[in-house]
């Protein structure tokens, strides 16, 4: 132990990990979770083989073993449970008093509060994110999201002064790969309490906890056909999406499909929520708790392997501090335990799939050949599966590619820089807004960047922080409309004199 | 030369000036009226046109109106500039601030209001409706200067977060509007040219945004004059934008510039809406079509109509040791 702490010439304590420093295994249990060999479409609180006929396999991407295959819902399949949502909608959910929709969907968070370890390994199982994420973040989030909206339902008298709300009728919802069951939840909890029925589409790398999400809603009698659960990829999220009888599209991805989404809908009266692509500014003030902010730069960007909308990816330092915080980083960064996403210790699990991996291989080779200076920790990497290290890239220019669009994986961007002014223009530089960050020790500072920066949700001396009650949801070309919080009924509503 | 002329000389015209006779004879003058050039509004500038085109509107009568920019893509760029130019200054104003300027708005148009009940007499109006539509309009903006600095406190929010974080939610100005105004050719009575064009800048401004406007293609008249109500005003060059021309050839470069955050749309032309809801994906404009507003009833004004181009920042900041914090009472 002594051994490992080797003083610097400064006052901090230097950490040497590559000496006696190793955990042993702490695997999560697979034997928690049930996970079936086929799953089928949820149409109508019925499991139905898809008219198509087809069905594609989940992997784990940690091991790139099949865990299972799911039904590909086809045009005819997308219809069918349009009009199962339609049914719904007509006969029973618009009808039901609403303190009666709320208990439903209080019972749908129970339940899944109770299912919340099986739920946990499938998260982690079919999308690689570290178990200690999907078990203390992923999973409680999405319970409390429909915990929190279960108690609006009868309540939205409240919420719109001076007006009365009516539903929309039947809500398409379109899901990512990166926090599969809260997305779910995120989507289907406004929309039910807001008196809405759902045909909801997850990602098609990441089913499992959906399907899941499915049963429970069966086993919570929720009247058949209020929500309905298809699987597939980019085609059926098109036939969501193209459905003349669909009233109200909500889609969480890419600012690149939302852009196509947006055309699609455009001679149509469907309503839409797009929530899309970041690329954050995070800003470290010299007057900063440095320890505090390095630990919120890691947060930031390698929090979910930085498949994150909102990951901070731009990291602008002040001169005075750049050294030091970029020291501090590539230390902090040799002690994340990247592998084994099951193991309860691992911090950065596996990339979600081979595609995702290309597109940050892609952008780390982009980054090099910039010219800007790239660290990565030197952790030893699985044989199979998909990994990437945590990397930083230096001495990175405002106009470089790795500084203005997305990458989507645990890459960060550091760029410096001297005055407010002058920060504030380089973090305001980019088609995105969806999130920021500011990180110093001065109040009056604090809320002159967290006015002037143009982001939807703006985190100041932390990062990545989700609540159901907080809105979230970005300016610009980070989509528009909100979920969580009073603000994210607005888009399931329409509002009456 | 005022020597030379003798008192006992002069004689007093029709138009109330002494003028002097020659040979003691009357010399018959009737004023020539003074015509006004209606200009555009750019940055606080009455420029013409840079395109140096016109074109002409009439009335129901065929009488002509007046010679009118007939505005370009290239005006609409330059006012868009001006727009942006002016977002931090007026957005960062105290909404106080801008409750009193466009309170200041109303007090100029209450002042000029004969011009614009003799222009709408002009485009067609009775002068009963000419009246009613000014006086509605005077009140819209007295409306809207309220709402400056009460609407952020209606649609903010302190939100209870589990963790130990400060966390609200407040509205915030989307940016530059680009707004094709009720053009007041639907039903007499429905629409109006000045209470349309009132009705649909003034929620945009009250939350702080700027904005660029196309006034009606037939009816342009009170928007130039409204522009110049804007300029006597204490309102900051740039925040209001004011062109004249046609929504055929300028809409499609209303929602496509990639530096409008929102744009506005007020007619039922379906084929339009689509093609500005299609443009909007460029860099996903915030899009309110308003086709089915009475801007004569109480549903032409409302906070709703401010929120509309807002959007909602929410602010997160860790609390120290609020678990362990125990009783602070």
């Amino acid at each position: 132990m002594v051994k490992a702490i080797a003083k610097k010439k400064s006052n901090t304590i230097k950490l040497n990990f590559d000496t006696s420093w190793s955990y042993a295994p702490a695997p999560e249990s697979k034997s928690a979770a049930t996970i079936n060999k086929q799953y089928d479409l949820f149409i109508n609180g019925e499991w139905q083989k898809p008219l198509s006929k087809k069905y594609f396999d989940t992997i784990n991407p940690a091991t790139e073993e099949k865990l299972s295959e799911v039904a590909e819902a086809g045009v005819a399949d997308v219809d069918k449970a349009v009009k199962a949502a339609r049914n719904a909608y007509d006969k029973v959910w618009k009808k039901m008093p609403a303190k009666e929709r709320a208990k439903y969907i209080f019972r749908i968070a129970r339940i899944m509060q109770e299912k919340a370890r099986e739920l946990a390994v499938i998260e982690t199982l079919d999308g690689g994110k570290p178990i200690k994420e999907s078990r203390d973040f992923d999973v409680p989030t999405a319970a409390n999201h429909l915990f929190y909206y279960a108690g609006w339902a009868d309540k939205l008298e409240y919420a719109f002064p001076n007006r009365r709300t009516e539903s929309l009728g039947v809500a398409g919802q379109i899901t990512p790969w990166n926090f599969p069951l809260l997305m779910a939840a995120w989507k289907i909890a406004p929309a039910l309490a807001t008196g809405n029925t759902v045909v909801l589409k997850p990602a098609e790398t990441t089913s499992l906890t959906t399907l899941k999400l499915a049963e429970i809603i069966q086993e919570a009698d929720l009247p058949p056909g209020v929500v309905n659960i298809i699987t597939g990829a980019g085609e059926t999220g098109a036939a969501i999406v193209n459905h003349a009888d669909i009233n109200k599209i909500a889609f969480t991805g890419s600012t690149h499909v939302g852009k196509i989404i947006q055309r699609a809908i455009a001679g149509t009266n469907k309503k839409a929520t797009l929530e899309l692509g970041g690329k954050a500014a995070n800003i470290i003030f010299e007057d900063a708790p440095i320890d505090q902010a390095v630990e919120g730069v890691v947060n930031a960007i390698f929090f979910n392997q930085g498949h994150v909308c909102c990951a901070g990816s731009r990291l602008y330092v002040q001169e005075s501090v750049a050294k030091e915080v970029i020291r501090k980083l590539r230390d902090r960064m040799q002690s994340l335990i990247v592998g084994d996403p099951m193991d309860k210790n691992t911090d950065i699990g596996a990339i979600n799939s081979k595609e995702q991996l290309h597109i940050i291989q892609k952008y780390i080779a982009i980054g090099k050949k910039e010219g800007a200076e790239m660290y990565e920790s030197s952790c030893a990497l699985p044989s199979k599966g998909f990994w990437c290290r945590p990397t930083i890239f230096s001495n990175v220019a405002q106009s470089n590619r790795i500084a203005q669009e997305e990458i989507f994986g645990p890459v960060l961007s550091i760029l410096t820089f001297r005055t407010d002014d002058e920060v504030i223009e380089k973090a305001n530089n980019s088609p995105y807004g969806l999130s920021a960050g500011v990180w110093t020790d001065k109040g009056s500072k604090i809320f002159n960047m967290t006015k002037r920066m143009r982001a939807g949700v703006v985190w100041a001396n932390t990062f990545n922080k989700f609540d159901p009650t907080s809105p979230f949801g970005g300016y610009k070309e980070s989509g528009f409309g909100r979920e969580g919080g009073l603000h994210g009924l607005l888009p399931y509503l329409n509002l009456i004199n | 030369m005022e020597k030379a002329i003798k008192k006992s000389s002069l004689k007093v015209s029709e138009n109330g000036l002494e003028k002097p006779t020659a040979a003691g004879k009357p010399v018959s003058t009737k004023r020539l009226e003074v015509m006004k050039t209606y200009k555009i509004y750019i940055g606080g500038q009455f420029p013409r046109t840079e395109s140096g085109r016109y074109y002409i509107p009439t009335n129901a009568a065929g009488k002509k109106l007046a010679n009118v920019c007939l505005s370009s893509r290239k005006d609409f760029r330059d006012a868009v500039v001006a727009a942006r130019g002016a977002v931090s200054g007026w957005s960062g104003r105290a909404a106080f601030n801008r409750s009193q300027i466009l309170y200041r708005m109303a007090e100029m148009l209450e002042g000029r209001k004969a011009q614009f009940i003799d222009e709408l007499i002009q485009q067609d109006a009775t002068k009963a409706k000419a009246e009613k539509e000014v006086n509605l309009s005077i009140d819209r903006l007295i409306y809207y200067a309220g709402w400056c600095d009460k609407f952020q406190q209606l649609f903010s929010s302190v939100n209870p977060v589990a963790s130990s974080h400060f966390n609200f939610s407040v509205p915030e100005p989307t940016g530059v509007v680009s707004i094709i105004a009720p053009q007041g050719d639907l039903p007499a009575g429905r629409q109006g040219s000045l209470l349309g064009l009132v009705s649909v800048i003034a929620p945009v401004i009250a939350g702080g945004n700027t904005c660029v406007v196309l006034a009606s293609e037939t009816k342009p008249l009170c928007a130039v004059t409204f522009a110049e109500v804007l300029n006597s005003s204490d309102l900051p060059g740039g925040v209001v934008n004011i062109l004249t021309g046609k929504p055929s050839e300028l809409a499609s470069w209303f929602v496509d510039h990639m530096d409008v955050n929102a744009t506005i749309y007020c007619e039922k032309d379906s084929t339009v809406q689509k093609m500005i809801r299609e443009k909007s994906a460029l860099n996903l404009k915030r899009i309110s079509l308003y086709d089915k507003i009475n801007w004569y009833s109480e549903e032409g004004q409302s906070p709703y109509f401010i929120m509309d181009t807002q959007e909602i920042k929410t602010t997160w900041h860790p609390v120290e040791n609020i678990a362990g914090a125990g009783g602070g009472y």
